[in-house]
């Protein structure tokens, strides 16, 4: 190993990240890093998505700064109800005189910890099934994978619907219902990979080294199927998004007062007619966070995963 | 997924070979099943709700208790439990509705027609729309169709459905009126002809009720754009790339060669092929629209089996929950299934 | 047989204008063809296919063909209609490409294939063609016609593959028939064979034949004429039985490539290239 990365040379950090002879394994690995960005900005629907999902990050972190009203409790039921957008309520009032757009900016914060909650949880769980599957083979493989096979074969809505259904309406339980739907393409992909892997020379190596299976899956395997599956999960958020917030439309997700998106547009349903903004401005979120995510996730690919990007 | 293809075509050895895929099919069938079944029964047994105190109510003696969860089964082991279970969901009996009071079968028998329905006439627009789009947007590749099979597909993606379909609503039936609400029939018009198939759409025009059927086309227009639309932009986005991945191939060139015009060279060399993989997309947007009925028959006041299983939920009811999820993952299956003997069929190599 | 030559390509041109700049991959090819056989030879990249493929007129898509004359028995294939084009395509001019594997349809049988060539050139109906498809299968030495007819390209060797092709494109009775690399994917023993079959069918029907190779010691064994493509240009021109005169640097550095029983040299010497050829 040489020593620590040496400053870049006068000759500009450009032409440090870009050297054929990086001199340590972070300038090549920044130097990797720096050359997928500048495929994924030559994308700008790409950039458009990121900046998306960081502007929903943005929102979510300041959103008591942001939003002009509280979210949950609202003005006087006798004048503030069921405003039109104006200049006072940007979206307009829902029917508890509530300001749509204020709700909106905290719903995001729900949004964003369904789908970091629901990644955290079904990511690990696909990666371990699918790379012991893979390295093992045999009737772990077998077993595993008949295992996965029988949650794809339930429609994703659907089977959350039925945990949802028997473990209670709430955001928790959302959450691990979408989560328990969400794991078995992950396993798939992972047991993929893990097959490629498996044959490969260097894993040989670390074998004849006398490495540990666990060692070998964990220390070796794991880590070379980790950015095929990011790119999965990211692809996989603005599902994560929709399904969450149909569970919400159903009234299974989220309970009131909790400003959740979904929620909102089923609230918004019965003064659809008249009062269109209280369905119309949640839902708009719920597609231009989607979008965003979609838009990465296609960027993301294109970087990380040329071969598939068609 | 059978890597090698096989040369030699010797009878007996493809007989047997045969038998075996056969074999193994039903058995990843049955285990498919089996599963289905078991998660539907953990998720009955996960409920936190006491089924017995839901029969006798929380003050009732011990002794009638106990004698309700006996007849209940609920006393015995957990296995013995599944396989009684088992045995009445391979016989189509999952008990009672609380809501209906019907076996949850007979409910599902009745409602299935109208999401089958709906369903259908979904993938119909999806295949007859997404198909050429996707193909002229593979042919003419960077051109305004390809750009707008793009968008269409990036939209289809994002947009969440229960909310497309509300503005759809709000548009087409309570701004411009241009078709009827929600419903499948306007009341007056849903004694004039006696359901046979279920679906009304064939009811109506085999029993010469014109204007019932014309009412039935109104209602049902919009819930099935919807769908359709849905269909149409995973349809036509999957068209787009097998074809392309298609028009990159040395037979095509070999087609123009000869001499083909690039109508037959596009449709029935590239587009053949192409219609291989197409098969399980098709199959999988089928699903999905059966998947996305749940969401789409709420808000259009369908009475199919997505709002069955949606009122049951409200109203906890557990069997109909279960059965209704059991139907629609068994439906699954069978599209599985039904997809891969296409293929089988479409891709001589396969065969 | 007239004097006329059948083609004429002088200074051809193919240009492909890609994002990062424009690549010429032929550069200024001139030649004459009349009902004989010439052989063009050179390395990967070196244009001798995209010379092939824009006399068919199927250069791919970002490309561009230029030429000072590109004319087939009197036509001029640079501003004939996409129909007249298409008429010489299959009809008159043909190409058997280089591995069946993947020039023949998986999923239409070889019968129907061969079929659709024929129909698309003549007035016929369907016995006619099929008749003609089997007499073509005969033709090409298939042991059992109508059952190959039958097959799927997937259900038949290599071997076979290419003699299906060699069928489908000589089925219209074609003048000039362009073999791109016609035996490269091929085992050595089969490929004399497909090569045999060509040599008899392009004499039978007097047809004149490109023979595109990388492989020089085939080319001069079976054609009258060998042109030498390095990066896009010819670099020489001979008489295939004249090879040995060869003078242009690069031909014979090709020539020392091959190993020979008499002088056995070694380590065979590789090929050193001169940037001044591509000038």
């Amino acid at each position: 190993m040489s020593s620590a990365a040496s400053l870049p040379q006068p000759a500009g950090l450009r032409a440090w990240l870009l050297s054929p002879e990086p001199t340590s394994r972070w300038q090549a690995r920044l130097g990797r890093a720096y050359l997928g960005w500048r495929t994924f900005t030559k994308n700008p629907l790409a950039v458009f998505g990121l900046g998306i999902v960081l502007l929903l990050l943005l929102v979510a972190l300041f959103a008591n700064f942001l939003a002009p009203y509280s979210p949950v409790t609202g003005g006087d039921l006798r004048t503030a109800r069921l405003l039109p957008p104006s200049a006072a309520h940007w979206f307009g009032t829902d029917d508890q005189a509530r300001d749509i757009y204020s709700r909106v900016i905290y719903g995001s914060r729900i949004t964003l910890w369904v789908v970091l909650l629901v990644s955290v949880i079904a990511t690990p769980i696909g990666l371990l099934i699918g790379t012991v599957s893979g390295y093992l083979g045999g009737w772990v493989d077998t077993v595993l994978m008949r295992l996965t096979d029988i949650f794809l074969a339930f429609p994703r809505l659907v089977l959350a619907l039925a945990f949802v259904a028997a473990l209670g309406p709430g955001i928790e339980n959302a959450i691990i219902a979408i989560a328990i739907t969400s794991w078995p393409p992950y396993a798939r992909i992972a047991r993929a990979e893990t097959l490629m892997i498996r044959n490969s020379d260097f894993i040989a190596a670390v074998k004849l080294q006398g490495a540990s299976t666990p060692r070998i899956i964990f220390g070796h395997v794991v880590p070379l199927c980790v950015s095929s599956l990011i790119v999965r999960v990211t692809l996989d958020m603005a599902g994560i998004i929709l399904t969450a917030a149909g569970l919400g439309f159903l009234g299974l997700g989220a309970q009131p007062p909790m400003p959740e998106w979904g929620a909102m547009v089923a609230t918004g349903r019965n003064y659809l007619i008249d009062q269109w903004w209280v369905a119309a401005m949640p839902g708009l979120a719920i597609f231009v966070v989607s979008l965003g995510f979609n838009l990465l996730g296609d960027g993301l690919r294109d970087v990380l995963d040329p071969k598939a990007a068609k | 997924m059978t890597g090698a293809t096989l040369t030699q075509s010797g009878g007996h050895h493809a007989l047997r070979f045969f038998l075996l895929r056969t074999l193994q099919f039903i058995a990843v069938l049955a285990t498919t099943l089996l599963g289905l079944v078991a998660v539907t029964f953990f998720i009955g047994r996960i409920v936190p709700i006491d089924p017995v105190i839901a029969i006798v109510g929380d003050r009732a003696p011990p002794h009638v208790y106990a004698r309700v969860r006996q007849e209940l089964g609920l006393d015995l082991p957990m296995i013995q439990q599944f396989w009684i279970y088992l045995k009445k969901a391979i016989s189509g009996d999952f008990g009672n509705s609380v809501l209906t009071t019907n076996p949850v079968m007979t409910d599902i028998i009745n409602v299935f027609p109208a999401t089958l329905e709906l369903a259908t006439l979904g993938t119909i627009i999806g295949c007859l729309v997404g198909i050429p789009l996707g193909v002229l947007a593979a042919v003419k590749r960077g051109s305004l169709v390809d750009q707008f099979v793009r968008v269409l597909g990036l939209v289809g993606y994002s947009v969440p459905i229960f909310w497309l379909g509300l503005m759809a609503l709000l548009l087409f039936y309570a701004k411009l009126g241009w078709v009827e609400g929600p419903g499948r029939l306007d009341v007056t018009y849903s004694y004039m002809y006696t359901p046979v198939t279920g679906i009304v759409l064939i009811d109506t025009l085999m029993q010469g009720q014109m204007d019932a059927f014309w009412n039935a086309v109104s209602h049902i227009i919009l819930p099935t754009c919807l769908l359709g639309y849905f269909s149409l932009a995973y349809i036509s986005r999957m068209t787009r790339s097998f074809m392309l991945n298609e028009l990159a191939q040395e037979y095509v060139i070999a087609a123009r060669v000869k001499g083909l015009s690039e109508i037959k060279v596009i449709w029935r060399h590239a587009l053949r092929n192409a219609a291989v993989p197409l098969v399980t997309v098709i199959a999988l947007s089928y699903a999905h629209l059966l998947e996305g009925s749940v969401l789409t028959e709420t808000i259009f006041a369908w009475p199919g089996l997505g709002q069955y299983i949606t009122n049951s939920l409200q109203n906890a009811d557990m069997n109909a929950v279960l059965g209704g999820t059991l139907v629609i993952g068994t439906a699954f299956v069978i599209l599985n299934l039904l997809s891969d003997l296409l293929y089988r069929l479409l891709d001589p190599r396969t065969r | 047989m007239t004097t006329k030559p059948l083609l004429e390509v002088e200074d051809l041109r193919v240009r492909f204008h890609l994002r990062t700049g424009t690549v010429e991959a032929v550069r200024g090819v001139s030649f004459t063809l009349g009902r004989e056989r010439l052989g063009i030879v050179g390395e990967s990249g070196s244009g001798k296919s995209q010379t092939g493929r824009a006399i068919l007129g199927l250069t791919p898509p970002p490309g561009e063909v230029i030429a000072k004359k590109l004319t087939f028995d009197g036509i001029d294939l640079l501003t004939a209609s996409k129909r007249t084009l298409r008429t010489l395509r299959g009809g008159r001019i043909s190409m058997v490409m280089q591995d069946p594997k993947y020039s023949l349809n998986p999923v239409m049988t070889i019968g129907e294939q061969i079929i659709e060539a024929y129909q698309a050139h003549t007035r016929s109906g369907r016995a006619e063609a099929r008749d003609k498809a089997l007499a073509m299968l005969e033709a090409v030495k298939m042991r059992d016609p109508a059952r190959v007819f039958s097959l799927y390209p997937h259900e038949v060797s290599g071997g076979m593959g290419q003699r299906a092709m060699i069928a489908m494109m000589l089925v219209t009775d074609p003048d000039l028939l362009i073999a791109d690399e016609p035996t490269s994917a091929l085992d050595v023993t089969v490929s004399m064979e497909i090569l045999r079959i060509l040599d008899e069918l392009v004499a039978e029907r007097g047809m004149g034949l490109i023979f595109i190779s990388h492989d020089l010691k085939l080319v001069s064994s079976f054609c009258d004429r060998v042109l030498v493509m390095y990066a896009g240009r010819v670099v020489e021109e001979l008489e295939a039985k004249n090879l040995r005169e060869a003078k242009h640097p690069y031909t014979q550095g090709l020539m020392r490539c091959l190993p020979t029983l008499a002088n056995d040299v070694r380590p065979l010497p590789t090929l050193s290239r001169d940037p001044a050829w591509a000038q």
